[in-house]
């Protein structure tokens, strides 16, 4: 029997977990969110010095676990890379065109990845000095840092 | 603002999406709405798909040629579920099958029922049992389960290459 031509179906799926997904932190992104809550930006040194942000349990290069001891960092910092997002989705942190970049903090050796609220694709740039912008109410989230700014000039 | 130290988070994860199901699954579910088992039969290897992927992946080819199954065949592997997890299974613990309908190469899945978990075996003939007929979609939940039909079970050497 020949297969006729018809129209394929399409299924909608959702999969989400109701409530949303809660997880434990560990000692490691649990200081590091528990600083952000504060309104303080921190880092971990490795063992060779450098300071990784945000910090991890393990030095991703070795493997060696990572000091534990923990440094303030930015609230500024330079944009490493970015790319601009002309229609934001409705989960996205700003619902206003901004760009997603990597930021590296003052005092960090490694970038982060986080929105830069720049208003228009023409003022950002590689290299632009950057500024942590805070919401008021905080609650132990990567949100409560709602983006980086330019830095004024 | 709580001062004590923050150990847990809650995110929001929702995946909302279109599945595009593709001609040939679409077939397969189109059919299942009618109460039929549309297979797909490779012009190279004569091997039947069920349920149907569109092409042959050993031989690299479409399958065209529509072959109607029958809704009976034997457990090939099965698992017995002891979580009530699976939405239309009965009671725990319950069985989930692959199925090897009579003249496919492929197994289907399937839940078995009918019978306790601990006595379904591999070779046991099984027939699917039908939802009523009103409630059919283009969903192969329109079988609400295989059950055996007593007859002998098929030996290992007959579906070997089908495990």
């Amino acid at each position: 029997m020949a297969i006729p031509d018809h129209d394929a179906l399409v299924a909608h799926h959702v999969l989400e977990f109701p409530g949303g997904y809660k997880r434990s932190l560990g000692p490691v992104i649990g200081r590091f969110l528990t600083e952000l809550r504060d309104g303080k930006l921190v880092g971990v040194k490795l063992a060779d010095g450098r300071v990784l942000v945000p910090p991890a349990e393990y030095d991703p290069q070795t493997s060696e676990a990572t000091t534990g001891e923990y440094v303030p960092v930015g609230p500024g910092g330079v944009v490493t890379a970015w790319t601009w997002v002309p229609q934001p989705k409705r989960h996205h942190v700003l619902q206003w065109p901004f760009a997603w970049a990597l930021v590296r903090l003052d005092g960090a050796d490694t970038a982060m990845l986080h929105a830069v609220d720049a208003g228009d694709e023409s003022k950002m740039a590689t290299g632009m000095r950057v500024t942590a912008r805070f919401r008021e109410e905080r609650v132990g989230h990567i949100t409560d840092l709602e983006s980086f700014v330019p830095e004024p000039s | 603002m709580s001062t004590e130290p923050v150990t847990m988070m809650v995110e929001a994860i929702r995946l909302d999406f279109e599945l595009g199901a593709g001609t040939a699954q679409s077939r397969f579910l189109l059919g299942l709405a009618d109460g039929e088992l549309r297979g797909q039969r490779c012009p190279v290897c004569r091997k039947v798909y069920m349920p149907p992927r569109g092409s042959c992946p050993t031989d690299g080819v479409p399958t065209e040629e529509e072959v109607l199954l029958p809704d009976h065949g034997i457990v090939t592997t099965f698992c017995v579920v002891n979580l009530q997890f699976h939405p239309a299974a009965p009671p725990a613990p319950y069985v989930c099958a692959q199925v090897l309908l009579d003249g496919a190469d492929t197994p289907l899945f399937g839940l078995v029922a009918g019978v306790p978990a601990d006595e379904v075996r591999m070779g046991m003939k099984v027939k699917a049992e039908w939802k009523p007929r009103e409630e059919w979609t283009t969903n192969l939940m329109n079988i609400k389960w295989f059950q055996p039909t007593g007859e002998p079970d098929a030996a290992y050497e007959t579906y070997q290459e089908h495990v």
